[in-house]
This record gives structure tokens, sequence and C-alpha cells, in this order.
């Protein structure tokens, strides 16, 4: 069967690129045809009139759906991660300049930097720092957002945040329109390697192991075609397994630099899949720790405890507000069922649990059984 | 309205683009178009020019940026028709009737653009009311709570019957010139303070 699946251009569409191109979707019987979009809006458009069978999604994004914030209410789902991380907070050099008079050093990932943000920030008074990231409904939103919550930044009257598509962050950072921004690779890396930008941290060292992308699709796509849906989650996990070997990474980054799919320069990609990133122009990489993961640490398999995380930024950042049918709403998206059922047999490591704690690098954890007491504390 | 009353605003980055599209609106008849080019003040742009209806290309992906500011500012939220070049009607078809946009084929076809127009603006103002419903609902529901809470403090500091509270709050209400909610949450703040 053919299956039409969209896609926006970056790093963490690799699972769908490698399993369409590397024999792992024609292995279960499916004909991937891959589609570039350009928005988030139009992905989610194109899923919900039925024009994509799927598509890579940000992990919030189906819970947005199914909630109807802001948009057509359509009940979608997520029974798939296209991996963990791979995002980077960076600002312009100037911007740099000043953190680092303020205390932040460059490779010291700890709530410092934040710190040194919030001073900067004190010292500039009038005139606000714009702060670029992609969608509202991302994990680049909320992790940037607890990101300055955690020094005292209020990220919605300190600082001004805006949406900046990831092929237009770079140049809206040259021209000074922004001041820093929250993305995925490769866009951190491109404004590192024109000399424009520093990358400040990882998010993966504000959260480590944090979701990022999911495979999405309707709830009724899913109900009439579970033997294709089991058979694509299959070739992803196949493909994703793949795609993280090291010996792969050269291979991988070359198909993901071509035109048709990421378009941009096949070493900067190979140093994302590596996690060798380097933070400022001219600097040598820099090792990361577990910033790109595909697969292992069970990448792939939908925690429904990260959808009830970003849940409660949804309500905290007044996104949307807390009542029992939205929690509901929000657990019948993420489908580890559909996951196990898929993958028995192929995954020797699935989880038993759909809850795990979330662990994060001001010290704080989300225990999904504490649920309302984050909801009631809020943001920061 | 008619076409030339129509205020539009036309989002496009691409010099060429957008003369094209602005031509072929006028055109059509719609003398009262605003190109915005330049992404920076975006916002500002929109609260001057203060249009019935944003155009913008489906592949311009500043389409997520639009959709933030409806996100965070009721001012400026606006119905948005989609320009595309794909000659895909189904899914266009598909699109307008679940309401997820409106949306003209094929660049600008004269006699596309009025109905695309139309119906960007209908399903708008029809998800817009839902949404301002829902708004005002939840008010309502809001100020009841408020209004449920004060009574239980009258009823436990004063031992009033429900009804002795209410006709208190809405006595204090008439004699002050307010709403009742309002000295409800009056209420509920001093007992706040003297707790």
């Amino acid at each position: 069967m053919s299956l039409v699946i969209g896609f926006i251009p970056l790093l963490d569409c690799a699972s769908l690129v490698v399993a369409a191109e590397r024999g792992f979707a024609a292995e279960e019987g499916l004909d991937l045809r891959l589609v570039r979009e350009t928005s988030w809006a139009n992905i989610r458009d194109r899923i919900i009139v039925g024009q994509f069978d799927a598509a890579h999604m940000l992990a919030p994004m189906p819970l947005a759906a199914a909630l109807g914030i802001g948009h057509v209410k359509t009940p979608l789902i997520a029974p798939f991660s296209l991996g963990l991380g791979g995002n980077a907070i960076t600002v312009s050099l100037p911007l740099w300049e000043q953190m680092v008079g303020e205390g932040a050093t460059t490779g010291e990932f700890s709530p410092k930097q934040a710190e040194a943000l919030r001073r900067v920030i004190a010292a500039r008074k009038s005139d606000p720092l714009t702060l670029g990231m992609v969608y509202p409904f991302s994990c680049h939103n909320y992790e940037l957002r607890y990101w300055l919550a955690s020094a005292g930044i209020d990220p919605d009257k300190d600082v001004r945040l805006t949406v900046i598509p990831p092929p237009f962050l770079v140049d809206a950072l040259r021209s000074g329109q922004i001041d820093g921004f929250c993305v995925g690779e490769p866009w951190n890396s491109v404004a590192v390697d024109a000399g424009v930008g520093a990358i400040v941290t990882p998010t993966t060292a504000l959260w480590p192991l944090s979701p990022e992308k999911v495979l999405g699709c309707r709830t009724e796509w899913a109900e009439r075609y579970p033997g294709e849906l089991a058979a694509l989650l299959r070739a992803l996990y196949r493909a994703a397994r793949w795609l993280e070997i090291p010996g792969n990474h050269a291979e991988v980054a070359r198909l993901l630099a071509e035109p048709r799919y990421v378009g941009t320069s096949a070493g900067l990609l190979h140093r994302a899949l590596a996690g060798q990133l380097a933070l400022l122009p001219g600097a040598e990489p820099t090792s990361l720790k577990d910033f790109f993961v595909p697969a292992r640490h069970q990448a792939s398999f939908p925690w429904v405890s990260q959808a009830l995380w970003m849940y409660t930024q949804m309500v905290s950042w007044r996104q949307t507000e807390h009542s029992l049918e939205h929690l509901a709403a929000v657990r019948r998206t993420y489908r580890p069922d559909l996951y196990r059922a898929a993958l028995a047999g192929l995954d020797p490591s699935i989880p038993t649990t759909d809850l795990k704690t979330e662990r994060f690098f001001d010290g704080r954890s989300f225990d999904p059984e504490e649920l309302t007491s984050w909801l009631e504390r809020g943001a920061g | 309205m008619s076409e030339a009353a129509l205020r539009i605003l036309l989002v496009d980055q691409n010099v060429t683009r957008a003369s094209i599209l602005e031509e072929g609106l006028r055109e059509a008849g719609y003398t009262n178009v605003t190109v915005v080019r330049d992404m920076q003040n975006l916002l500002k742009r929109i609260v001057d020019a203060d249009p019935d209806v944003i155009c913008i290309d489906l592949e311009n992906p500043n389409r997520d940026v639009l959709e933030q500011m409806f996100q965070v500012s009721r001012v400026v939220r606006r119905p948005v028709a989609m320009f595309v070049d794909r000659s895909d009607a189904d899914m266009i078809k598909a699109a307008v009737e679940s309401g997820v946009g409106a949306y003209v084929v094929d660049g600008l076809k004269k006699e596309r653009v009025k109905s695309v127009l139309d119906t960007a603006i209908s399903r708008f103002n029809a998800f817009n009311d839902l949404r301002e419903e829902l708004e005002r609902a939840k008010q309502a529901l809001d100020e009841r709570k408020v209004v449920e809470r004060a009574k239980g403090i009258l009823m436990k500091e004063r031992s009033l019957t429900e009804e002795a509270a209410y006709a208190l709050l809405r006595k204090a209400a008439m004699s002050d010139n307010k709403r009742v909610v309002e000295i409800a949450q009056a209420v509920i703040t001093a007992a706040g303070l003297l707790r």
C-alpha cells in the first residue's frame, strides 16, 4: 500500500527518509511517498483533510488538535516518537558576549546561563530581547519558556517570544530582528557556521531524553488501516535503529542533505547525528551526550507521561484550561498500546508501563502521579 | 460587502509573486489591498491595516507566524485565505468543507477569488462566534463559582442560610451600584486578608 507522509525539513525527519530510501518500508510492503512541507500549519491542515495519511509532527501538535486549541478540533493520535532531543538554544554573538560578561561559560550547561541572561535583561530595562521559536505547540516553545522561567525571567513579560519558521531564523538573527532562538538541528549549527550565533545549551541538558517529534495521524485513519499503521511503525523502528549506528551517519547525512529532504550541508547534519556540535564560530565540535536519540533509550516509545507534561505546559502558559475532559483527550492521543501491538517481538525492551518520571536540570521532576500539583503550581 | 470596500492584507515576501497576486486581486475588483513584504512588525501592520481578510500563499512558511499571532492576540485574529498553485481540487474542496481554511486554486482566477474570500470570512465568523460563545460560557461559570464561594464564607462567618447570604450580596451590590460577582470577589479577598 502506498502511504503519503508529510514532513518538515529538519534532522529528525531522518527515520522517515531512511525507511523510505533504505528499503525498511518496502520490506513491510509499504510504498512511502514523502511530501516536504513548508509550515506546521500546512502539515496539520493536510492531515485533517486526509491528504496526508500520517506526518512528522511536533510532539504537542496532536494534543493541540485533540483539544481543539486555536483550530478545528480533530482527534489525532501519536503512536510513535520520531526521536528524542535534537534542539538547542542559540543567541546572537553580541548577546552571548553580554551573557559571558554576566557569568555564562561556553559549554557549561548549568542554571548559571539563564541567570546570566536574566542579568543582561535587567540591565537593558526597556527594549526587551526578542527570542524566536517555531510554533506555539512545540517542545521548543515549552523548553525555552521553562529555561527562562527557571531563572525568574517571565517569558510573556520580560522578553518577546515570536514564531519564525526555521529556514528564516538565521537571517533574522543576523539582521537583529531576533536576539536568539530555540530550534532543532541543523539550524543552530547553521547559525554558528554562518558566524552569527553561539549555542548556549542543547535542550537535552535542560531535560535529558526529552520528546521532540512524533508520527501523527487521524484516529479515524488509524482505525481504518490498523495493519498498515503497524507495518509503518515497524519500518520506522528498524529505520531508527539503523540510522543511529555511527557507521551509517555519513550515508544518512548525505541522504538528508539532498534538496528534496533537508537540503543543508551534509557535514553539519553528520555532526548533529553524532552529537558533535560546534558551540561557537570557529570552535572545535563539543561532544554532547544523547543529543539526538532516534532509537536507543526506548526513544521511539510514546510515553503518556510526556504528553501529560506538555499538557501542564499548555495550561501553565494559558494555551488552554485544565479540565477532566481535556485530560482524558490528552491520554487518548498518545497510543503506547498501538506501539506495543505493532512492535511485540521486534523491540525486546518495550516498556510495560505508559508513565515515567521526567527529570529537569533545575532539580524538579515530573511524576505523573503529581499532575495536579504541577497544574496548580503553574509555570516556572 | 462590495469588492472595492473589502480591506485585504496580502502577506508575501516574494516581490514578484506579491505583485502578481495584487494585480489579480485588483483585476477582480478588489482595490483596497495592502501588501506586506517585511515580516518584522507584522502585528503592527495588521493592526494598522485592520483588514477584513488576510491572504497568504499556502507555500509561505509564515503561515505559522500568523497562527501564533492569532493565538496570542484576539485583536488581530482575521479570516485567512490561501493561494495554492497545486491543482489539487479535491484537497481544496475538502479543506473548505472541513473548515480548515479557504483556498484559491492556481494562483488567482478572477471568478474564484470572490467565492474564496467570502468563504474565508464566513468560516472565520462561524468559528469566532463559537469561540466567543465558549469564552462567555466559561466566564459565566467562573463568576458563578466566585459567588458560590462568597456565599459559603458568609454562611459560615455569619451563620446565614444560603438564601440570606445571597440576599446580602445582592443588597450590597445594589447599594454600591456594582455587580454581584464584584461584591463576591471583594468578600473572598477580605476573608483571605482576615484569615
